[in-house]
């Protein structure tokens, strides 16, 4: 059984945002979606001050066998990139939720609005069950 | 309903209270592509070893006086230098040169052969065989009622010897015993593999596979034996550099092509595909499979394509991390004038081109422990 996170947001494809403060959402990949990727070699992370839109591919993240896109759940500006993940992707194995954060995004407007469109912790679970 | 095959062994795939396995249609049949993790599954059988169900390949019986002859007409490598208790890894071709299928020959007596096949070929090479069989040699398609078990790794001479009383140490590599008897079963035992280790091929009735399956992993279990799925088996197979049919190997590549010349016996009697392969070689290669490793970050995948001076050269057959050595490697099949050892290339990687260098193969190759009973010449 993976874990979901009461604080946490989520989306279909089975990214976690996080508001992080500010006009910051943090993002990440899901225990479920780690565990179903299995041994993660390889992060490729979005380049600082890019301008991302929800639900557009930012970068992938590759296992021994697999390449999966890496989507952004919110629209905005890449303002952190977790660096630590380019010599350690397993973080994203072992830590998804804190030492494996992917990338931070700044959104214009209001945070609660852009985190509010996505899935619950309850509704996640159902997903992700 | 499922329509996919399963192998006899896939009741046992979960054990209680260990991680779910994971199982992938795999040509049609639903097989376990990691019980652990690939790491963990490819370190196991690179340091202690590792156990694999591999009873979807196919296993043909090939008899008749005339059989070692016919074998010799339709396959590369030559048949003749086989004694019995001896195996040999060659290829089928079409007359263009392209690949049939890549197999072992075992040789069990001067009239008896067994085929094995790739489990996605098993119909096309018993079709491509059956309508080709002279007159007095039959073919005889065992593969649903024999499973196939692969125990690899620099412990499994070890660990088999715990449950056999044959002398499994003083067989050597491409030997087999038709008779041997393990955990009480009676199974045809060969020291071959697929993995770049040490290792042993165990085929057994469908019935008696169950057994002898919970049996070795319980002798290995204080050795650190642990089941292995075909995802690992692919990274193992391609740091050694042995191909995959579909990928290094097709209809579309030959053995020449492959870097398989060795398997190739041009100076023997005709065999299908000899005259083009022969043409082939005195003309030149104009392509060739060559090892590359990822300069820029990125890991090369199949068909990703290879570039240099802006005109694409070729495409990854396979590509990883490598699992041993951290690298990011492919195989890629390219215009041979962009093969020589260190030659820059590009690879596409999701719409970037990435650089990478052309690097020896095999990518891994293991130290030779000193009771494999391999013998010198």
């Amino acid at each position: 059984m993976s874990e979901v996170r009461d604080n946490l947001y989520y989306s279909e494809e089975h990214e976690w945002a996080l508001p992080a403060g500010g006009q910051i959402v943090r993002i990440g990949i899901t225990d479920y979606a780690q565990c179903q990727l299995g041994d993660i070699v390889f992060v490729e992370l979005p380049e600082l001050g890019s301008t991302v839109v929800g639900g557009d591919s930012v970068g992938s993240i590759e296992s021994v066998k697999t390449v999966s896109e890496l989507y952004t759940p919110v629209s905005g500006k890449v303002v952190r990139v977790n660096d630590t993940l380019i010599d350690a992707p397993e973080a994203v194995n072992s830590d998804p939720y804190e030492a494996g954060w992917i990338l931070e995004v700044e959104i214009e407007g209001s945070v609660e609005e852009a985190v509010g469109k996505l899935l619950t912790p309850e509704r996640y679970r159902a997903v992700s069950d | 309903m499922s329509l996919l095959q399963r192998t006899p062994l896939y009741p046992l795939y979960q054990k209680e209270g260990e991680p779910a396995v994971r199982c992938i249609d795999f040509g049609g049949w639903e097989m376990p592509v990691q019980f652990y993790g690939i790491q963990k599954e490819h370190d196991a059988v690179r340091k202690q070893a590792g156990l694999f169900d591999v009873s979807h390949m196919g296993e043909f019986e090939l008899t008749g006086p005339q059989a070692g002859m016919f074998l010799q007409q339709m396959t590369t490598n030559d048949v003749n230098r086989l004694a019995p208790g001896q195996a040999q890894y060659t290829l089928m071709c079409y007359p263009d040169g392209g690949v049939v299928d890549d197999l072992l020959v075992y040789k069990l007596s001067a009239d008896r052969f067994m085929l094995v096949v790739n489990a996605s070929n098993i119909d096309k090479d018993f079709t491509w065989l059956k309508v080709r069989l002279p007159e007095g040699v039959t073919l005889n398609d065992r593969s649903g009622k024999t499973a196939l078990l692969a125990l690899q790794g620099p412990l499994a001479a070890n660990i088999l010897s715990r449950v056999t009383e044959n002398d499994v140490r003083a067989l050597s590599p491409f030997h087999f015993l038709e008779k041997a008897e393990i955990c009480g079963c009676k199974v045809l035992l060969s020291r071959t593999g697929y993995t770049g280790e040490d290792g042993f091929e165990i085929y057994v009735d469908a019935a008696d596979a169950p057994r002898v399956w919970q049996d070795l992993l319980a002798a290995g279990q204080s050795d650190g034996l642990i089941p292995v799925g075909l995802g690992a088996r692919d990274t193992l197979r391609f740091e050694a550099r042995l191909p995959l049919y579909g990928q290094e190997l097709s209809d579309r590549i030959s053995p020449l092509e492959a870097g398989l010349g060795i398997f190739v016996k041009l100076d023997k009697a005709d065999f299908i595909g000899k005259e083009a392969l022969i043409e082939q070689k005195s003309v030149g290669l104009q392509r060739k499979l060559a090892g590359i490793e990822m300069i820029d970050r990125g890991i090369p995948r199949a068909h990703y394509p290879v570039y240099a001076n802006d005109r694409q050269i070729g495409e990854v057959t396979t590509g990883t991390q490598s699992p041993t050595l951290k690298r990011n490697l492919g195989l890629a099949l390219l215009d041979i004038a962009h093969t020589a050892l260190q030659t820059e290339v590009w690879v596409e990687i999701r719409g970037k081109m990435l650089k990478a260098e052309v690097v020896p193969t095999p990518f891994y190759k293991r130290v030779k422990n000193t009771d494999e009973g391999a013998k010198p010449g």
